[in-house]
């Protein structure tokens, strides 16, 4: 059958499709990944806070950067001290233009002395290629190569430990390991996109459904639930963490400077390595923020709910929030004057509080500021009242534990 | 002799005595919370009653607890997560089943299996009690004013409740009026012709009174079942990580934070009052404890009976409160389990198996079963509300082990020549043969059980007569009439002393609204 016209499928196709009974696929890098398992998101979600989420996250860019030079490259590449990342550690970071605007974020995880895996939600490989010109470097994609499983939850290690040759016990917030799993080679670091304890599997194509089958297995007395995007962007909002192109428009799919945002700006300072020596992409227009402070940054609001209580009210209603994430622009203001916007908001289940990840003018940006976001109440624009919070709005003891 | 002084003393440290204690340490005063038990949370307690499986012993869902107070004492942050129930599963004794989802499109499905009519109806039917839940909500949150008394606080509540009243449309009223007096027999029999379906939702019109559904007035507590339906998002109703004792365990560590200190193993025997003011309270081991205001979160009984002399109450409350309707109508039998229950009618592990399992086939069903309790027995074939904690919170019971909480009505406190071990045995041998008949494996699977008459509730968590709701939901015994006429702004006769557990306004469940309003109420006569 030539399925050309379609989106791609991941690895764990033949399992996640017979379990999306309600059929909510949506597109990921060209892919299509299960939107919800359950017509509501409720049990996905409350599997990532209590029990374990298996989520599919395969189509995450995926590239391997080898070679003697392969420090140099991601050091020169990323506003983080590659130097200082050992083997068996993970870094996020962002990743900007000479400009230093942002065009993209993820993972580099040192898998050896020369050796790299960075993960990205965007095609990596030409910039890669500009940016190691000269280098003695091999970079691959192996996106469709590699299958990726985040498990997710307070009871996830409970259930590596059951399934997993070898205990996941040792494996610190941020670091990575090989092990074996249904008889299969697999690297296990500790890494999410949940804000709670959580693991990230990486293994090849061809093993990802012994893996899942026996993740599945192992994990039911756990509460293991297969979990699609939707309640993971859900969660990954209470975590303050953002997304590409939703929160942040990549510098190279901006139209107007205006869109474009740069690390500081979307709170990611602390993986600007300043004090690193030499030369990385957008060095000097990072260093020259850091002298003059951003313009804008992004950081929490939660909503009071007496306040959305009184403009549903005014009406004869409770609040309408919807139980879901909403990648939708919402003007904030403050005494009346628009200054910033909202570019994802969401009810959180375990917060019961309205929050969103806000982008915020200079100097409306500080926590305990408050501000006021647009509400359609009844077809009516209004504002419900709020206050600046640091991020992220949720973060369990245990997660670094 | 203890001397410290404080501000106010609970008694109790259910969730009530507990959010009173939090609001009145948030308003700044100096407070005590006095328990007697050796663990906080009243009859809403988790304990590991066999090692590894813990129970959620009395109280097994969270159904109203105010949105407003898991917000004002910051509850999530304190561990509270109110985690999804979205089925309820009625099997039928011809193998087939009846379910009910939290999807509406879900459920209209199922119905039309079993009756096209009926299916086309529930959708109007929720509907129609969703809106008569919205209209009587505000009521809850009100403090009742006394129709008879022409203080300027209570006109002005009454008229409060007037302007209230007139803002409903007429057709509203009259669906209220009509909904508050009939039976929920008659109710859905207006609505549906499934026996089952008719079964299961007169169920949530029966729990905690000693009634039975085709008894006047059990409408009315149909409609508390929509009261959470309303909060959206917000979702107040459902399973509490850890158990009920995971939602009192947060509002105490709420309280604590707040300043609030709390005393286990300490039984109140009496309310100190002195020239006719309450002024402290002193404990069965003799200790005593002084301070401005006490607030008791114990039942009415109990509160007006036995923690002050009869000299300082006036004797129509004490007639009143002696003739409060206070009879236990129900048990709980808690299994842990080896396995999970395998019913016949939808084998294997499923979705089922995290949601309530009622035994309710038919309406008749039910009202036999309230027969015999009517007459001094516990029911041979009772209504069952099953839930399978472990399923939604793994942390219930050990990998791959259940516990089930099984909510039993009918048992009644006054059983025929008493409760004792035999008879306890025996209710507990009813519930088994009566699961056993939908789901054959649960004998083989029973690791250990715990069997909880009205009685048991009395001894254990303090609530005289046993009933869950500290006196029964029923309409001469709500809102100005709730614990008595003239005594329901959480005052008592001696100033000083207070009022607020689930035998005040608004009435029981995990819902917090009566120590809430107490609280307030002790704060307005501070000044």
């Amino acid at each position: 059958m030539n399925d050309l016209h379609q989106l791609k499928r991941t690895p764990f196709h033949p399992r996640t499709s017979v379990l999306c009974l309600p059929q909510n696929w949506r597109r990921w890098a060209g892919h299509i990944a299960v939107g919800s398992y359950d017509l509501g998101l409720e049990r996905e979600y409350w599997a990532i806070r209590n029990h374990a989420a298996l989520i599919d996250v395969s189509p995450l860019m995926k590239y391997l950067i080898e070679g003697p030079d392969a420090a140099r490259l991601l050091d020169r590449l990323t506003p983080r001290n590659i130097a200082k990342l050992a083997v068996g550690q993970v870094y996020y970071t962002g990743w900007c233009d000479e400009e230093g605007k942002l065009l993209d974020d993820g993972t580099i995880t040192r898998l050896g002395e020369q050796s790299f895996r960075l993960t990205s939600a965007e095609p990596s490989l030409r910039w890669l290629h500009m940016n190691a010109f000269g280098m003695d470097v091999a970079i691959s994609e192996h996106t469709e190569r590699m299958a990726a499983l985040s498990l997710q939850g307070p009871k996830s290690r409970a259930i590596l430990n059951r399934v997993c040759a070898t205990p996941v016990d040792g494996i610190k917030f941020f670091r990575m390991a090989p092990n074996t799993l249904a008889g299969k080679p697999v690297t296990i670091s500790r890494t999410g996109y949940t804000g709670d304890l959580g693991y990230e599997l990486w293994m090849d194509a061809a093993d990802a459904l012994p893996v899942w089958d026996a993740l599945i297995a192992g994990g039911n007395d756990f509460g293991i639930t297969p979990c699609g995007i939707l309640a993971m962007d859900m969660a990954r909002v209470e975590a303050g963490l953002f997304m590409l192109d939703v929160d942040y428009t990549a510098a190279t799919h901006a139209w107007i400077e205006g869109q474009k945002s740069s690390p500081y700006e979307m709170g990611l300072g602390w993986t600007v390595a300043l004090d690193k020596p030499g030369y990385f992409v957008g060095r000097r227009a990072l260093e020259r923020e850091a002298r003059e402070g951003s313009a804008w940054k992004m950081v929490g609001l939660e909503v009071d709910w007496e306040g959305l209580e009184r403009v549903f009210g005014a009406v004869g209603l409770p609040p309408q929030i919807p139980a879901m994430a909403v990648r939708g622009s919402l003007p904030v203001r403050k005494d009346g004057q628009q200054v910033g916007y909202a570019s994802t908001s969401t009810w959180s289940p375990v917060l019961k509080k309205y929050i969103a990840l806000v982008h915020l003018q200079r100097p409306h940006y500080e926590p305990g500021t408050r501000v006021e976001i647009e509400i359609t109440v009844e077809h009516h624009r209004r504002y419900a009242p709020g206050t600046v919070v640091a991020l992220p709005f949720y973060e369990p003891e245990w997660k670094r534990k | 002799m203890a001397a410290a002084n404080y501000d106010a003393i609970i008694i109790g440290a259910g969730h009530n005595g507990l959010i009173a204690g939090a609001y009145l340490a948030r308003a700044g005063k100096k407070v005590l919370v006095l328990e007697r038990r050796d663990i906080v949370g009243g009859a809403a307690v988790t304990e590991e009653i066999f090692p590894g499986y813990r129970f959620t012993e009395f109280s097994y869902v969270v159904s109203l607890l105010r949105p407003e107070i898991i917000r004002d004492l910051e509850l999530p942050k304190h561990g509270l997560k109110i985690l999804p129930l979205p089925s309820t599963v009625t099997p039928l004794d011809n193998g087939d089943y009846l379910a009910g989802w939290d999807d509406h499109d879900l459920t209209r499905r199922e119905l039309y299996r079993h009756s096209p009519r009926d299916a086309e109806a529930a959708d109007e039917y929720s509907r129609v009690m969703a809106r008569a839940a919205k209209a009587i909500k505000p009521v809850l949150g009100l403090v009742p004013p006394d129709p008879s008394s022409l203080s300027w606080r209570d006109l002005r509540g009454l008229l409060k409740l007037g302007q209230y009243g007139a803002s409903l449309g007429e057709k509203e009223i009259y669906r209220i009026a009509k909904l508050v007096t009939q039976s929920s027999a008659d109710l859905l029999d207006e609505w549906f012709e499934f026996d089952p379906l008719k079964g299961t939702k007169s169920a949530s019109g029966i729990i905690g009174t000693f009634l039975g559904p085709r008894s006047p007035g059990t409408a009315y507590v149909l409609l508390h079942h929509y009261m959470g339906e309303i909060d959206g998002a917000f979702r107040a109703w459902g399973f509490a990580k850890n158990g009920t004792g995971g939602v009192t365990a947060a509002i105490a560590s709420s309280a604590r934070a707040l300043g609030v200190e709390i005393r286990t193993g300490a039984a109140v025997a009496n309310v100190i009052v002195r020239g006719g003011r309450a002024c402290g309270v002193a404990l069965e081991n003799g200790d005593e404890y002084s301070a401005q205001v006490v607030m008791s979160a114990a039942d009415p009984k109990r509160t007006f009976l036995q923690f002050v002399g009869r000299q300082h109450l006036p004797d129509e409350l004490v007639t009143a409160v002696q003739n409060f309707r206070v009879r236990g109508s129900s048990g709980k039998v808690n299994i842990a389990l080896s396995e999970l229950p395998q019913f016949t009618c939808l084998p294997g592990e499923g979705p089922l198996h995290r949601g309530a399992i009622s035994i309710s086939p038919s309406i008749d069903y039910i009202e036999r079963a309230y027969d015999e309790a009517k007459y001094g027995q516990f029911s041979k074939q009772p209504y069952i509300d099953m839930v399978i904690p472990s399923m939604i919170d793994r942390d219930m019971a050990p990998p791959g082990h259940h516990v089930m909480s099984c909510f039993v009505q009918y048992a009644p406190y006054d059983i025929e020549g008493g409760w004792d071990d035999a008879k306890r045995d025996a209710f507990g041998e009813a519930v088994i043969s009566t699961i056993e008949r939908y789901a054959p494996n649960i004998r083989r699977a029973i690791v250990g059980k715990q069997v909880i008459t009205p009685k048991d509730i009395e001894r254990i968590a303090g609530i005289t007569g046993g009933n869950i709701f500290h006196g029964e939901l029923l309409l001469h015994q709500l809102f100005f009439l709730r614990p008595a006429p003239q005594w329901a702004d959480f005052r008592t006769p001696p100033p000083g002393y207070y009022f607020g557990a689930s035998g005040a306004h608004p009435g029981g469940g995990v819902m917090g609204a009566a120590g809430k309003l107490a609280a307030h109420e002790i704060l307005k006569d501070w000044r």
